[in-house]
């Protein structure tokens, strides 16, 4: 029999009960669709995630006071518990090879009020010059933090465009003064939108030179982060494992049991992607269930076709249909099933992800093995859930078949 | 030529057996229309399947065109229906939502014929079957009985078979329409050389044979050619 006249025959049964076939395909659509609705909003996520990290600077290096507990993780490091980090860090950071630009950082949150009375409570960031670099931040109008501003503990802040927004609404703040903690500040710059990062909002802060912050606004003498950029991005491991044992030596405490942690952005990274994947998987295995359900109906209708057309099948091979002619046409039949299911999963799962990213604003991506793979599970499905109505059309008896009510 | 040599069948359901068929012999030359007549329940059925090479005899020999069939695999039998048998049903068993040609085709597609000489051969059975060519295209569910078992006897010739098996091919259609199928029959005998057996209860249906071969219980009872024999010309 060949390949042409399979296919016609194929037609012809399916076509001859539309409403079923079409049900039948409906199940595997629904599943396929999902599948690739759920990985795509999964992988979305975490494109999103990534992008908005390595947008603060790829070739980061922070540098936290206390130990990262293992198995706890980033988020609940405990920073700015630890007073370990002090000024005299920089210098020696500043000496490894590699190094591109030290930044320390003072972090608190104060009242910050504006000469209309209106008042926010946001982060105050005690910064260097270096910040601009490292931290990928430009002022939108007027300058960041300089160096003379170090020097002269100057009370001077830039604000970030959220708080800039809410203190001053649209007039431009530069050049007024604000109070921070009760202390007044002129305005000398307002900088670019970054968008949120998920935990940390960097358009919503204020900066004030790192001396003012330490001796006036906090009254410490510690830092509460160092960020350093490293020169490219293959130095990292490097430059890391230096800054590790030249702040060993600095501080005097075991390797075994330091007081301060090292994080790169790639392991953020690796540790929100590995949140995203477990969620992706999540999702595709749920979606992967209606797909189940999806094949299952598939088989459930082929063995109600066998049994329908038992007499045909009959017939068939009383004409010198051989056990291969019968079982390749009803395979086919499912496979034809699952197959335009499987398109019509693409295209619908498609849309759906379309319609999530403009409705929902979450971002999705449809990747090009996802829609392969959605492929190849349908007709692994047909196969699967098509062998065995096939093979028990197959194995009839032509005399039974005939005689069959 | 198809000849049975001590045929038997033997059905075992659990520990009883049942002989369908006991020691059947006889022989059938190319070119004769035969009848296989029996009440039901007689074997004749049986017999049916062996001859049209649907099932294989539990003992015996039947050679067909010279070749021993007996002992053949299912796929083996399908190769030979596919080539040199037949088949005319008393319930026509056509494909209900597929056109006349379709029908006709539907052996040559098991057969490998590619679509040109495939329609050729299809509309020559059609015609031989007296099948009226305004209605090549209809669905076959839209003809009335008599036109059914034409597309069905058309269907049984479209591959050139050696042996054309009938079994009850009047049963499901009115006596004047019976009788046309049976004049097609006796036509394709008469003209073109047909081996056709017919299988059925019916002594006048039987008649329109050359040869009448009796059955009951299994066993052959009588083997004789046709003293009167009918002709459908002249009934109609």
């Amino acid at each position: 029999m060949k390949l042409a006249d399979i296919l016609q025959e194929t037609y012809t049964a399916l076509s001859s009960n539309k409403v079923r076939s079409g049900l039948t395909i409906l199940g595997i659509v629904i599943g396929i669709g999902s599948v690739i609705a759920m990985v795509s909003i999964g992988q979305g996520a975490s494109g999103q995630i990534q992008s908005s990290i390595e947008g603060l600077g790829s070739n980061l290096l922070t540098i936290l006071p206390g130990v990262i507990q293992p198995g706890r993780g980033i988020v609940s490091s405990g920073r700015g518990a630890a007073q370990t980090l002090k000024n005299e860090d920089i210098d020696v950071l500043q000496g490894i090879e590699g190094v591109a630009y030290v930044s320390p950082e003072v972090q608190r949150r104060f009242q910050i009020v504006s000469p209309a009375g209106t008042n926010t409570n946001s982060t105050v960031i005690g910064a260097t010059p270096e910040y601009e670099a490292v931290r990928n931040v430009v002022a939108a109008n007027g300058s960041f933090i300089a160096e003379s501003h170090i020097r002269s503990m100057g009370r001077v802040a830039v604000l970030g465009p959220t708080v800039a927004q809410d203190l001053f609404a649209d007039s431009d703040p530069v050049a007024k003064t604000i109070r921070i903690n009760k202390i007044n500040f002129k305005v000398i710059g307002v900088l670019q939108s970054k968008g949120s990062a998920g935990f940390f909002n960097p358009d919503d802060t204020v900066f004030v030179p790192l001396t003012t912050m330490q001796k006036i606004l906090a009254g410490v003498d510690f830092l509460s982060t160092i960020a350093v950029s490293v020169e490219n991005k293959d130095l990292m491991p490097q430059v890391q494992e230096s800054a590790t044992t030249a702040l060993l030596v600095k501080h005097r405490v075991d390797p075994q049991n330091p007081d301060f942690s090292i994080v790169s952005q790639a392991d953020i990274i690796g540790t929100l992607t590995q949140v995203t994947d477990t969620f992706t998987i999540f999702l595709a295995s749920i979606a992967g269930i209606s797909l189940l359900v999806g094949g299952i109906g598939i088989m459930n209708m082929m063995l109600t076709t066998v049994t329908e057309r038992t007499r045909e099948i009959g017939l068939r091979k009383a004409i010198g249909a051989k056990k291969k002619d019968i079982s390749l046409q009803f395979l086919a039949e499912a496979v034809v099933l699952t197959f335009l299911g499987g398109v019509l999963g693409v295209l619908l799962g498609w849309i759906i992800s379309l319609a999530v990213s403009s409705l929902a604003g979450i971002a999705t991506s449809v990747s090009v093995s996802s829609v392969l793979l959605a492929f190849g599970v349908s007709a692994a499905i047909g196969i699967l859930f098509g062998y065995y109505p096939a093979r028990k059309a197959s194995g009839m008896n032509p005399i039974d078949a005939l005689r069959y009510e | 030529m198809i000849e049975c040599q001590n045929i038997a069948k033997t059905y075992k359901i659990g520990e009883i057996e049942t002989h369908a068929l006991k020691n059947a012999s006889f022989k059938i030359n190319d070119g004769e229309f035969v009848a296989i007549m029996g009440p039901s329940g007689s074997g004749k059925s049986t017999l049916m399947h062996i001859l049209g090479c649907l099932d294989t005899p539990t003992s015996g020999q039947y050679l067909f065109d010279g070749h021993d069939v007996s002992k053949l695999s299912d796929d083996e039998l399908a190769d030979i229906r596919m080539k040199k048998i037949g088949f005319v049903f008393q319930a026509f068993n056509l494909l209900p939502r597929a056109a006349v040609l379709r029908n006709v085709m539907l052996p040559l597609i098991y057969a490998g014929v590619s679509k040109k000489p495939r329609e050729e051969q299809a509309k020559d059975a059609l015609r031989k079957a007296a099948f009226p060519e305004g209605f090549w295209n209809h669905y076959s569910n839209q003809l009335s009985g008599g036109m059914m078992q034409r597309v069905a006897i058309a269907r049984a010739l479209v591959n050139n078979p050696t042996l054309v098996l009938a079994d009850e091919p009047t049963g499901n259609l009115d006596t004047k329409t019976g009788l046309v199928v049976l004049n097609t029959f006796q036509e394709l005998h008469l003209e073109q050389g047909r081996t056709i057996i017919l299988i059925t209860h019916e002594q006048y249906v039987a008649e329109h044979a050359e040869r009448i071969i009796h059955i009951r219980d299994g066993s052959i009872i009588n083997d004789s050619q046709v003293k009167n024999r009918r002709v459908v010309n002249g009934e109609l």
